[in-house]
């Protein structure tokens, strides 16, 4: 059974100069343990999608279906982690305290808080850094931070929002590299919006490739490549076909303008 | 947990600062001879004598109720307001000062809790964002001059005297910047914080205390220090209209009364001390609060 279930979602803003169809006619699924990507130019819709499956937005038509029920269900039953463009971590809170608070709101006992968040922190490499402020630490780490903030309460989906979009490439390489041992490591179904061809064709098992105007989903593409893929896959011919047919469907997205 | 870099003191600025200081102590010995001068001619003309310039030096800042008292006899007054009378007597400005600070802080802190509580009904209330703020600005507009006698005589119609009559009215000045500097504290957090909060499904209430709350104490801070000066001079107006025989303000009201200027000036520079006071233990505790949630500088 999919995790992640859309059919015929529709979003619509209203807004002073009429209506913007952020989403249009979006048909998706998402089985456990995939790992999506989300990939399109800016308009497209992509992180609406993320949201809306987070309930962070709510899709005007249609029906959306996260962990078999309906989003805001999933929400309130915390189904997800999410990821956001920025770390977001609170100044006043060390490392460890940002990752427990979400624990914290969850009721979980101060043990067990600690032992969890000892845990994450190994898992994104943090080990040692816990009592530091996040002032203290690099972009790429606190971006670690938030991830492992994410995982702490352990959804079985992780949605992430260009979360690395702000680190130069040599952090971002890292972390990807970092994030597909996580999800090798943890199985969770993964959501990942992103604009860059090479971190989506690196990291997915399917590509969704969206178009604006309205948004919608031009191509679904499922990667061949295999579940153990070192950095240097980018350089196989079956990484280059792949991210050539993935430009190749943003571009025929965009021909309809 | 980060250590607070505390400023070393800046012996370049001591020269500057003592420079201002003595400029200003010039002009006021300047206008001190300037404006007691009229008195001492019109004394001489009466009595038929002639008053040399070095004499009336002497003249204008030796005066019992000189218009503009010179810095001297104001420092001597504070002296003896200060260290010259037991602190239990009506003479003291020691005891004077304790009479208003008591009112000041009792305001204070009225003024501050009901500020943070109007700030977080207002945050949390649409109907109240849109009731409540339009009468706190309201009430500010109406000078404070003209509320206070109807404080007091209300209150004391009541049977309430002494400290509470004040207290309300400090109450009345400091509550305000603390409303409005917590109702921005209290937004400051972001769209994506909220979005933050929404998906690990928090309750307003873990949002009040785990995002909003913790956001919001540099601007607290802030609008603590302007409504603690601001409910000391409420308290002051406040001791003006009863004909109150304790506090600064009856201070400055018999001095005025009386003609004794240099009681005046001792009052107004003691109410000057006592506030500088205050705004600075309110910055103390502000630092050390800060830097203990890692809020930097």
């Amino acid at each position: 059974m999919s995790v992640i279930d859309a059919q015929n979602v529709s979003l619509t803003f209203p807004t002073a100069d009429g209506p913007v169809h952020a989403l249009s006619a979006v048909n998706l699924s998402i089985e456990r343990g995939d790992f999506v990507s989300f990939i399109g130019p800016s308009g497209c819709g992509k992180t609406t999608l993320l949201r809306s499956i987070a309930a962070l937005e709510t899709p005007t038509g249609g029906s959306l279906s996260v962990a078999g029920r309906d989003p805001d269900a999933a929400r309130r039953a915390r189904a997800y982690g999410y990821v956001f463009q920025a770390p977001g971590l609170f100044p006043w809170r060390t490392i460890a305290g940002n990752i427990a608070l979400p624990l914290q709101i969850m009721g979980f006992s101060k043990s067990e808080r600690a032992e969890r968040v000892a845990r994450v922190l190994d898992l994104v490499e943090l080990g040692g850094f816990g009592n530091k402020y996040p002032w203290q630490l690099s972009g790429g780490m606190q971006q670690r931070a938030s991830i492992a903030r994410a995982l702490a309460f352990d959804a079985d989906i992780l949605l992430m929002d260009e979360p690395f979009g702000a680190l130069d490439e040599i952090v971002r390489d890292r972390l990807n590299e970092a994030l597909l041992q996580l999800w090798r490591k943890t199985g969770k179904t993964i959501g990942f919006v992103t604009h860059s061809i090479p971190e989506a064709v690196y990291l997915s098992t399917r590509i969704v490739v969206m178009s604006p105007r309205p948004g919608r989903i031009s191509r679904i593409i499922d990667s061949p490549l295999p579940a153990d893929r070192p950095l240097d896959i980018r350089d196989t011919p079956e990484f280059i076909a792949l991210a050539h047919e993935v430009r190749e469907a943003l571009r025929d997205g965009h021909g309809h303008d | 947990m980060p250590r607070l870099r505390l400023p070393r003191p800046d012996l370049g600025g001591i020269l500057p600062v003592s420079t201002v200081l003595l400029v200003i102590v010039a002009v006021w010995y300047a206008a001190a001879i300037g404006m007691n001068a009229r008195w001492e001619r019109d004394q001489a003309a009466r009595a038929g004598t002639q008053v040399s310039a070095m004499q009336m030096v002497g003249l204008t800042l030796t005066q019992d109720r000189p218009v503009l008292p010179a810095p001297h006899q104001v420092a001597a007054g504070l002296y003896q307001g200060l260290a010259g009378q037991k602190i239990t007597s009506p003479r003291s400005l020691v005891w004077h000062a304790w009479v208003t600070l008591s009112a000041t802080l009792a305001g204070f802190g009225i003024g501050a809790v009901a500020g943070t509580a109007l700030a977080i009904g207002i945050v949390h209330s649409r109907s109240m964002d849109q009731s409540v703020m339009p009468w706190a600005v309201a009430s500010q507009t109406v000078p404070i001059l003209a509320i206070a006698p109807m404080v007091i005589v209300v209150l004391s119609s009541m049977g309430i005297t002494g400290l509470l009559p004040k207290a309300i009215i400090a109450a009345w000045l400091s509550f305000f910047p603390v409303l409005v500097g917590m109702v921005k504290g209290l937004r400051t957090p972001d769209a994506m914080q909220m979005d933050q909060m929404r998906s690990w499904n928090a309750s307003r209430t873990q949002i009040f205390w785990h995002l909003r709350l913790p956001s919001s104490l540099p601007y607290l801070f802030a609008s603590l220090k302007v409504a603690i000066a601001a409910a000391l001079v409420g308290t002051i107006v406040g001791e003006l209209p009863a004909g109150a025989t304790a506090g600064l303000g009856a201070r400055l009201l018999s001095g005025s009364y009386y003609g004794q200027t240099v009681q005046i000036w001792a009052a107004l520079f003691t109410a000057a001390a006592l506030a500088a006071i205050l705004v600075a233990i309110v910055a103390r505790i502000e630092r050390g609060t800060l830097a203990r949630i890692g809020h930097r500088a």
